[in-house]
């Protein structure tokens, strides 16, 4: 059986996985676990959203299950999933040798930089959800977009400094290429000679299925609005409370928990997106009240110690 | 002198952005040298994804020493005079020189600024010059303040002479200028020193880069045909797209593979843009059967095995993408043959076009109505014209126009002709929107130009009816394109008629049948001058215009052109609540003309291209010798304005044309010195007889003849008649102004030669206004 970090190509969805878990160790970087909530994308984690703000270094990388409700096709496209992982690294200040960094990180998962032909192709970031941008590239191998390399340049409304370098492997597309396989639900899970041995498909193809129905027409709509409601006052309650706890007399700042209620109202509103019950016009006015709220949590994050706060 | 060698070596500079960097690296630091004083023999900038160079050949070792004299106060002046001078001097007193100025001893100032070696001026050049560049997008990067397009990792500088190479002392944010680069990422052997430009550009060919961008285009396209030519097949050119790729890499290797079959029944348009868009692969063609059948792709590496992983990758991503295609395809197929194209374009009512203008399925319906009306000006029938209008928009409903929207026209002829439309309707569809510049094709089939002429005057005329006038650079709806797109279409297809009644007339009566019931945009009544056409708002519809109607009467009044630009009174109306029910505007004269004014000024900028002068149209559209009709303006013909323009523009060149309007020019000036001086106008009564020299005689008969000549040539639109009539008119103006002073002081002779001069200038310029060109 092979081994995580052992050269050669990888035979395991999982093993490209525990490469680059390994790899981004080896390079200083804290492995972070998933964040405990349904976010759309690797950017939502708190180890990037917030600790891209504010001055103190930090170095993270982790995977994240990300949901996109409108991306579901019941497990029958070869490339497309309402849930997915992505593999996410954020490091603050971006060293200046990141993308031999980067390069690296593919040799590790045993793409061979000799035999493809790797591109940084124009492609600048922007989330409107999170009043983020960045400039940067979408990596190219061998005419396949492989990651998202960003430059952070704002963040919730905040101006970064210093600048995060953020990096984002889509991972099912990335091992699909490495592995050779033309279908993701066909995909080796777990290595190919284990004793039970389960593809993408055996693990993922039920939930597919059992979400795209619910997404697309099960979830009640009302409930899901009202949902995004209580997640948007509950946001702006806590943030409005007094820093000072009364119960310990601690300077605490909520942050964190309002953020989540900021990432519940995105994911609501994807949820929301994909019932079609969200006009045209109503979409626009849905991610602006998103943004506000991660505009809030920005701004309440920089006043706490991870932040860069300072007495 | 030495030669400088400058590269700011980076991070993946966007393709897009790399030739325009590259310019203006070069006129950022030549135009900084030349201010310092540091002339130069010859300047080429280059770049490559990762860089930007600059090489100056024979820059001045030295700035000179330049020497200046300032005058001061007398000797005698109070001391705060003198302290002032020193000041702004920058000297001492006993750096002052006293000298004798006229009766008074006088202080003088001698400032001498030495010259300063280039690599000192240099130095603060590029970090100007990098500090301050305009890269339309930049950003930060690390914990640093500079901004780059992407991070900027180093910086070669250097001086080089026959004694050798010399870095340039200079460094910007912790970045310090050296004399070593490196070349391409994976092939190159590690960082290298350069000392010339000779030796960097070869080194960096051994490091497997090629730095002139044209030279890497050159080896792409000739690589891919001959590849191509090999196999009996041609590359489909794509100047833009070949460009991008050439930015695209350091060391161009140009691969070519094939395409799925299952994919070959796609149209070729369809594949191309895909291929194109997501893929920056150039389509290859079978000549003979004009299919896409393969694909060239450029790597930026050198691979053992000759590129077959990389090939197969490519292939495999274009499969991925080119079954979305198909998928798109079949289901557009699949829509238009149960519902047809208007079942597709049932969608277009829930699209928004503008929210003052309503829907994109009002507009259909108000294109559709104009095409109908304008059809047999243009040789079309109403019903097909009508038909194609009705349709030509259905494909931007389409899924594969909802993937690729360069592909909006095209689709809808595919679809078109598969939902069985025929007569020139699927052309339609695709050439409705052209022509998109000044060098796209016009179209030319009847039902085309009338679906064309149709959406570009609805277009503009809308736009113009909600104030939404481009301004300076900012033409957010491109309406000057399509008002050069309706010049091309007028003079492409030799369509006569008058511009302001049979186009943009019908265009607001269609704007107006769009509105709901009872609601009009504008309706022509009667306008000052007597005649008609004068508009009286009732009201924007509800239906079309929901803001302004419900709640917006600041929108309101901005979307009334017609009533900000009122020449007669408002009447009433202003206030929120009253103003939708009644309100007199200005005449629709003022929208008309004014959407004219802005016809011709592209009409100018069109023929000034061609060589047409400004003041040459402007002769053309004086409105001295027509009757204005029906309120509108009388040269509204854009066919018949061109012809006279060109002719006029032709006659000038002649030599008698020339010296034509230098006689024109100076009867018209005596003319109106003496009109001003007598206070009267000179016009009427010019009589033979009262002349007393052959010339002034002669210069009655050749009037006379030419005013025979000219009215019915002019009633005939022969121009070209009509100016040798005129030319015929220089020689007797000659001998006339050579023989005859103008003022003399027998005053019946006085007059009666004013009157003549009066004649001159009516008779011309019902050929031409000549007073309004320039010289």
């Amino acid at each position: 059986m092979s081994m995580a970090g052992t050269g050669g190509t990888p035979r395991s969805f999982q093993e490209i996985i525990l490469r680059l878990q390994a790899y981004w160790a080896s390079k200083g970087c804290a492995v972070m676990q998933p964040y405990d909530m349904e976010v759309g994308a690797g950017t939502f984690h708190p180890a990037t959203t917030l600790r891209s703000l504010g001055t103190k270094a930090w170095a993270a990388a982790y995977v994240q299950p990300s949901r996109r409700p409108t991306d579901g096709r019941y497990g029958e496209n070869p490339n497309r999933l309402q849930h997915y992982y992505q593999y996410q690294v954020l490091i603050k200040p971006s060293p200046p040798d990141l993308q031999a960094l980067y390069l690296g990180s593919l040799e590790a998962i045993g793409i061979d930089m000799a035999l493809h032909d790797i591109r940084f192709v124009e492609d600048d970031w922007e989330s409107p959800t999170l009043g983020a941008w960045g400039l940067g590239w979408e990596v190219w191998c061998d005419g396949m977009e492989v990651s998202q390399f960003t430059y952070f340049q704002q963040v919730g409304g905040h101006d970064c400094h210093p600048v995060s370098g953020e990096l984002t492997y889509g991972l099912e597309r990335l091992a699909m290429y490495v592995l050779g396989v033309n279908h993701v639900m066909d995909m080796p899970y777990n290595d190919p000679d284990a004793p039970i041995r389960l593809s993408y498909g055996d693990v993922f193809r039920q939930t597919e299925e059992e979400y795209s129905r619910h997404n697309f027409d099960a979830a009640t709509t009302e409930m899901l609005l009202r949902h995004f409601e209580d997640a948007e006052a509950e946001c702006a309650r806590l943030l409005a409370l007094p820093a000072e706890d009364p119960k310990t007399g601690k300077r605490i700042i909520m942050a964190h928990p309002a953020y989540d209620q900021c990432i519940k109202a995105s994911h609501l509103f994807n949820l929301l997106d994909a019932r079609g019950v969200i006009s045209v016009t109503e979409r626009q006015a849905y991610i602006g009240r998103v943004r506000a709220l991660a505009k809030q949590c920005a701004d309440a994050f920089v006043q706490t110690d991870a932040g860069g706060w300072a007495a | 002198m030495p030669d400088l060698l400058i590269e700011l070596f980076s991070e993946e500079i966007p393709a897009r952005m790399q030739a325009r960097a590259a310019d203006d690296l070069k006129k950022l630091v030549t135009n900084g040298l030349v201010e310092a004083g540091l002339t130069y023999a010859g300047a080429a900038a280059f770049s490559t994804p990762r860089r930007l160079t600059l090489a100056i050949e024979g820059v001045l070792a030295n700035s000179p020493t330049l020497r200046e004299e300032r005058k001061g106060p007398r000797v005698d002046a109070p001391e705060q005079a003198i302290e002032g001078f020193l000041r702004g001097a920058g000297l001492t007193r006993d750096q002052l020189e006293e000298r004798d100025a006229g009766k008074a001893r006088v202080f003088f100032a001698v400032i001498e600024k030495p010259g300063r070696p280039a690599s000192e001026i240099v130095a603060e050049v590029l970090e100007g010059a990098v500090r301050n560049f305009p890269w339309p997008k930049s950003m930060r990067w690390g914990t640093g303040s500079l901004r780059w397009v992407r991070p900027l990792q180093s910086i070669l500088c250097i001086l080089t002479t026959e004694a050798g190479a010399e870095v340039v002392p200079m460094s910007v944010e912790g970045i310090t200028a050296g004399n070593t680069t490196e070349g391409h990422r994976f092939m190159g052997k590690g960082r290298f020193a350069v000392a010339s430009f000779e030796d960097y550009a070869a080194k960096l060919k051994q490091n497997r880069v090629i730095l002139d961008p044209a030279e890497r285009a050159d080896a792409i396209w000739a690589e891919a045909t001959s590849q191509a030519f090999a196999n009996g097949l041609e590359v489909v050119e794509d100047a833009g797209l070949l460009a991008e790729v050439a930015g695209l890499v350091e060391w161009p290797v140009v691969l070519m593979g094939a395409i799925d079959q299952a994919f070959l029944g796609l149209p070729a348009e369809v594949l191309q843009t895909s291929m194109r868009e997501h893929q920056k692969f150039f389509s290859v063609r079978n000549p003979k059967t004009g299919r896409i059948e393969r694909f060239v792709t450029v790597a930026n590496i050198e691979t053992r095995d000759h590129g077959a992983t990389i090939l197969a990758g490519n292939q495999k991503v274009l499969s991925a993408r080119l079954s979305d295609a198909r998928f798109f395809w079949e289901n557009d197929l699949r829509t238009v043959k149960n519902v047809g194209l208007e079942g597709m374009a049932a969608g277009l009512a829930s699209v928004t076009f503008h929210n003052k203008l309503g829907s994109q399925a009002d507009r259909v319906a108000r294109i559709e109505a104009l095409a109908r009306e304008i059809a047999p000006l243009l040789g079309a029938k109403p019903d097909l014209a009508a038909e194609a209008a009705r349709v030509a928009k259905a494909d931007l409903q389409s899924e594969m126009v909802g993937e690729f929207p360069e592909l909006q026209g095209l689709m809808g002829r595919y679809y078109a002709a598969a939902a069985g439309h025929d007569d020139g309707v699927p052309e339609a569809c695709e050439m409705h929107y052209k022509p998109l510049g000044p060098s796209d094709e016009v179209p030319t089939h009847p039902v085309s130009v009338a679906v064309a002429l149709a959406d570009k005057i609805d277009t503009l005329t809308g736009f113009w009816a909600i104030d939404e006038k481009p301004t300076g650079s900012k033409d957010p709806y491109a309406l000057r394109r399509a008002a050069l797109g309706v010049i091309r279409l007028v003079l492409g297809n030799e369509v006569r008629s008058r511009f302001a009644h049979s186009l943009i007339d019908p265009t607001i009566r269609s704007l107006n049948a769009s509105m709901g019931e009872g609601e009009v945009l504008f309706l022509p009544v009667r306008s000052h001058s007597g005649e008609q056409s004068l508009a009286s708002v009732s009201a924007y519809t509800r239906s079309a215009f929901p803001d302004i109607a419900t709640k917006d009467t600041i929108n309101l009044d901005a979307t009334c052109f017609a009533i900000r630009n009122a020449e007669a009174d408002l009447i009433e109306g202003d206030r929120p609540g009253t103003a939708m029910q009644s309100r007199e505007i200005a005449p629709i004269g003022s929208l008309i003309s004014n959407l004219l004014g802005f016809f011709y000024d592209r009409l100018k900028v069109y023929l000034k291209d061609q060589g047409i002068r400004h003041d040459v149209i402007d002769a053309c559209l004086s409105e001295t010798d027509s009757t204005p009709s029906a309120g509108l303006p009388a040269n509204d013909d854009l066919m018949l304005l061109v012809k006279r323009a060109e002719a006029l523009a032709a006659f000038l060149k002649t030599d008698d044309g020339e010296n034509l309007l230098q006689g024109f020019k100076r009867a018209a000036n005596i003319l109106s010195q003496a009109e001003e001086k007598d206070g009267v106008e000179y016009s009427y009564g010019a009589d033979v007889k009262f002349a007393e020299t052959d010339a002034e005689r002669a210069l009655f008969a050749a009037l006379d003849q030419a005013e025979g000549t000219i009215a019915p040539a002019m009633k005939a639109e022969d121009f070209a008649a009509a100016m040798t009539a005129m030319a015929a008119l220089r020689a007797p103006i000659d001998a006339f102004f050579e023989a005859v002073q103008v003022n003399t002081d027998n005053a019946v002779v006085r007059r009666n030669r004013l009157n003549l001069l009066s004649r001159i200038r009516t008779i011309c310029i019902s050929v031409a206004d000549l007073t309004r060109l320039d010289g």
